[in-house]
Parts: C-alpha cells; sequence; structure tokens
C-alpha cells in the first residue's frame, strides 16, 4: 500500500512537470504565482466549510457566517469545538477531524480572506 | 508601490483584457484566446457545478465550459421533503445563472456522449465539440433496472417510479402517494449497497409516514429492503418508534424483505416470503456509474470508476477526473455534500497542476442531515484524509447524532437541515 501511495503521488509530480515543461506562462502570469499568499494546505482545508457555512464563510442559512472574522477568533472557536467546550450538534464532530495544525491553517485561511479583501 | 500583482488581482486583468471573449467557446471547439486553459465539466449537479465554480473563484485565468443537459436542475436532497408536504419543486430548482453572470462559466445544455481521451475533445449529442486541458465527469448513476424482474425504464416513468433522481419522478411519486385510497399501503425497495445516499430511502420512509399519519390514518409504509441493515438505522427505527408507532414496517432482506421480481399489472411485490400487494409501489433500482462514464471506458468491473484520491484523476484515462456517486472514493458514501467535497478538492487540484504546481494532498468531508419528522432531524459527519489505505475516515472525526439526544438537540438538527441546503445550494450554484 505505501508503494500505491509512491503511486498516486508520482502520478501527481508527473502530471505537474509535464505541464510545467510545456508551459506556456507569461512573465507577469509567472510574478503573479511568485506573490501568491494562500497556503495550498490552508486552502484545501479550508473549502469543506463552505458546504454548510458558506462560500468564503458567508452564510445565507442559520449556520453562523464567519467571513470577517479574525484567525484568532476561529482558532479558539474551533479549538472549543474539538475539546467539548463549546456546545455543537455537529460541529465537535467535525473539529475532532482536524489536528491543531490544521485547525490554525483553516483559521488562517478564512481570516486572511477578509483581511484581504478589505484592503 | 509595488508594480507586482497577486494570483487573484492578475486574474482580474486578465478577464478584463479579454472582455468576454475568451469565455465563449471559439467555432465550437477552443477558447480564442491561445494561451488559457480549458477545463470541461460534465454535469451540473453537486459534483460538477462545484468543480466548475471553484476552478473560476481560484483562478479565473482559467475558463471553464459546463456541460449539463437541464436548465433547471433539481436536487435529490430534499426531494423526499417533496413527497411528505414539506416541501415544493420550487424549493428544490436550482438553476446556473449565477454560475454563468458571477463566475463567467460557459453553460453548455447539452448531453456529451462521447470522450476522446487522446485527443482531449468532448463530442456533443447536439453535434458539437469541445476540446478541454483537462476534464471533469460528474455523471452521476444510472439504474440497472434489469437487476428487478418486471421491473423496467419505462414502467419508472409511468407507474412505479424510483424518483431516486429528482424530477418529473418526484412528482408522479408525490401525486400517487396523495392519490392513494386511504388503507392502501406504500411500499419502498431500497438496493443493496453500494448506492447513492445511503440514509435517502429512509428518510422517504419517515417523510411519507408522516404524510400518511395526518392524511391516511389507516396506511402503512412496507419496506422490503435487500440489506439486512442501513444507514443510521438504530436513530431512525428510535425516531419511527416514537412519532409512527406501527405505521413503518421495515423488513430486512432474511426476514421477507429480499425483493424477487415487480408485477405492474397486480400492483405486486414477490418476495422471498411471498407476494406484497402495494397501491403505490417505489423500486429503488441497483446502481452504477452515469452512461457516459462507461461510453468513454471510466469504469472499472465494479461498474464504477477507478481514480487517483490525490487529484480525483481517472486512473484508466489521464487528464480526467471523476467526481461524486459514479467514482470511488474509499470510505467517503454517494452523497451531494461528498461530492461537493469532492468537486472543490478537484477544482483546487486542477488549478494547481495547470500553474504548474503539485496539488497538495485532499481533505474530505461529508455531512448528512436526514428529517424523520418536520421537527426532529438527525445526522451524520466525517472527516477523511489520504492514508496508504486510501480515503480513509479520521479516526474520532465524525459520528451519528447521540442516541440519548434529546427533544431540542433532535430540533435544533431539523432547523441546521434547513440551514445546511440554504447554504449547499448558495455554494455550490449561488
Amino acid at each position: 500500500m505505501v508503494k500505491q501511495i509512491t503511486s498516486w503521488l508520482s502520478v501527481g509530480l508527473i502530471s505537474a512537470a509535464a505541464l510545467t515543461a510545456c508551459d506556456t506562462q507569461t512573465s507577469e502570469q509567472q510574478q503573479a504565482s511568485e506573490t501568491e499568499e494562500i497556503n495550498p494546505r490552508g486552502e484545501i482545508l479550508a473549502l469543506s466549510c463552505a458546504s454548510c457555512h458558506g462560500t468564503d464563510g458567508k452564510s445565507v442559512g442559520i449556520m453562523p457566517g464567519f467571513y470577517g472574522k479574525s484567525a484568532s477568533y476561529l482558532k479558539s472557536a474551533l479549538m472549543e469545538f474539538k475539546n467539548d467546550e463549546r456546545y455543537s450538534t455537529v460541529m465537535g464532530r467535525h473539529a475532532k477531524g482536524y489536528t491543531d495544525e490544521e485547525i490554525e491553517l483553516i483559521a488562517e485561511y478564512f481570516g486572511g480572506l477578509s483581511q484581504q479583501n478589505s484592503k | 508601490m509595488s508594480q507586482k500583482f497577486t494570483r487573484r488581482e492578475f486574474s482580474k486583468l486578465v478577464i478584463a483584457g479579454a472582455a468576454g471573449s475568451t469565455l465563449g467557446v471559439f467555432g465550437g471547439v477552443r477558447p480564442a484566446f491561445a494561451n488559457q486553459k480549458h477545463v470541461v465539466v460534465i454535469g451540473g449537479g453537486f459534483g460538477g457545478a462545484s468543480a466548475a465554480k471553484y476552478i473560476r473563484k481560484l483562478d479565473s485565468s482559467i475558463s471553464v465550459t459546463l456541460v449539463e443537459p437541464a436548465t433547471t436542475f433539481y436536487t435529490c436532497p430534499f426531494s423526499n421533503w417533496v413527497m411528505g408536504g414539506l416541501k415544493e419543486m420550487k424549493d428544490i430548482a436550482q438553476t446556473y445563472d449565477v454560475l454563468k453572470s458571477a463566475y463567467g462559466i460557459e453553460v453548455v445544455h447539452d448531453e456529451a456522449v462521447e470522450i476522446d481521451a487522446a485527443n482531449h475533445s468532448v463530442k456533443l449529442k447536439g453535434g458539437g465539440e469541445l476540446k478541454y486541458d483537462r476534464l471533469v465527469v460528474s455523471p452521476g448513476i444510472d439504474f440497472n433496472y434489469d437487476a428487478v424482474e418486471g421491473y423496467s425504464e419505462e414502467l419508472a416513468n409511468t407507474v412505479m417510479p424510483h424518483a431516486y433522481k429528482a424530477g418529473p419522478q418526484t412528482e408522479l411519486l408525490t401525486k400517487q402517494i396523495q392519490e392513494m385510497k386511504d388503507g392502501d399501503n406504500v411500499i419502498i425497495c431500497p438496493p443493496g449497497n453500494p448506492f447513492r445516499c445511503p440514509p435517502g430511502p429512509y428518510e422517504r420512509t419517515s417523510l411519507i409516514a408522516h404524510y400518511l399519519k395526518e392524511n391516511k390514518p389507516n396506511s402503512k409504509v412496507i419496506v422490503l429492503d435487500s440489506k439486512e441493515k442501513f444507514s443510521k438505522q438504530g436513530l431512525f427505527t428510535k425516531g419511527w418508534g416514537r412519532l409512527y408507532g406501527d405505521v413503518i414496517d421495515w423488513r430486512a432482506a432474511s426476514k421477507g424483505g429480499k425483493v424477487l421480481s415487480v408485477d405492474a399489472e397486480t400492483m405486486t411485490v414477490n418476495t422471498s416470503a411471498g407476494p406484497v400487494k402495494g397501491g403505490v409501489i417505489n423500486v429503488i433500482p441497483p446502481q452504477r456509474a452515469g452512461k457516459i462514464a462507461f461510453a468513454a471506458g471510466l469504469t472499472n468491473e465494479t461498474g464504477w470508476c477507478p481514480v487517483n484520491p490525490i487529484t480525483f484523476e481517472s486512473t484508466i484515462h489521464p487528464g480526467i477526473h471523476v467526481i461524486g456517486d459514479a467514482c470511488i472514493a474509499g470510505a467517503m458514501p454517494k452523497s451531494g455534500f461528498a461530492a461537493s467535497s469532492q468537486g472543490k478538492v478537484t477544482a483546487a487540484s486542477i488549478v494547481r497542476l495547470l500553474q504548474g504546481k503539485v496539488p497538495a494532498p485532499p481533505s474530505l468531508v461529508n455531512t448528512c442531515y436526514s428529517l424523520v419528522g418536520p421537527g426532529y432531524g438527525i445526522s451524520v459527519a466525517a472527516v477523511y484524509k489520504l492514508t496508504s489505505d486510501g480515503i480513509v475516515k479520521i479516526k474520532d472525526s465524525g459520528g451519528l447524532t447521540p442516541m440519548d439526544a434529546d427533544d431540542d438537540q433532535l430540533s435544533e438538527e431539523a432547523t441546521y437541515a434547513r440551514g445546511w441546503y440554504n447554504n449547499i445550494a448558495q455554494d455550490i450554484w449561488g
């Protein structure tokens, strides 16, 4: 199975390398990617949240929206859910699925999102 | 002041400069802007629409064409609520207007009938052809009608609806239940595993029982199951006892539930324990990946599509990503939420790949709410990650509504189920 995961990873890498080799990026595009601020790991973790809390955390339903909340607020709220220190129906079950480091990445992603847009 | 642009700002400039021309499909073949990367997405449901929206959101320099026959998409989630009289069809109708206007997605209302993996092109029923740099296939399910003797697609459309793709059959089944004589029974026949939305037939059972209790007090719901157990069974069974008494009669496969054949003339389901007559018969046949997945050779011997769990790229045809019910996604169930989660992971992966970067490891989630009664909700949730065993549920994450949840919690879950629908619909189509 370790072999299997290595082959999945290498398929990803080969595709990426192949694309880089025949890349047609302009210099502006290269410049743009150099200044990229979004952590891809944080992004992929955070995209899950939008299904129940709205795109970018802008909720249109009864679930609380968290767009505009700071990273430190989000981190402490998620840690409380994880440690059963804050009442929830389902959030505790979700928060337990993430390491403390992942919770920090999620909090930073959403905290950074609203900060970036307000610049 | 820095001369550099962030990726987002630069993408905006590219789009503004191209002024729409890049978004059209030039000559039905390729975007006019030669360097622009182009992704085609087949299927505008939970998986496909999520992938399309999030590719554009994460990198608006990539053009996206979404191929979906329907101009209005009716969601399977909440279609059981229509049968129970709690929602109307218009409440589960989604359109592509926002994806077109706010996200610049080219939506082609046509059907993909052929994929040429070697030449990176998709043929449409209407005669058009679309070229792609990467293709996302999110075709949902197709039904194996032959697996139930006496059943057919024609019967499903006229007499015994499966109503397991929301739309005209949802309306037909709802109408049949409303017009059924008080004292007749509704029979539901759920399939064996794996199938779309594991708790779906049991939420349906609950909400039809709710309708019957209010409107046809002498009628029952008889569930003839091809399985010995089912999703959220303990919670459903407890709720059924509390809310509906003996209105619901669930029979396991080994206790007379196994369906052998159906007879539309006499409205009978023949089981291992003998015939059962129904006023309304809802047969949910066994399933497989949607038609185009078979046509394109994306399926294996299971009838579903094997994929690389990091990017959801087909392990059979490179450059084609298969998501949603059609793909084999380890421990994840075949649900709308799972499809959307996979759609976003795939979007992020495709963006990274087209930028010449390595995709981030996937993080996937599922949350399924079911309504046992109008104010009685239950849920199952999980967070998934990639390990050497493929996509697995993270230990300690997720789980079910507690069996000892009090009425306040069950009522809250019902409220959150409604909020869930509002937000996931907005996150995908809004």
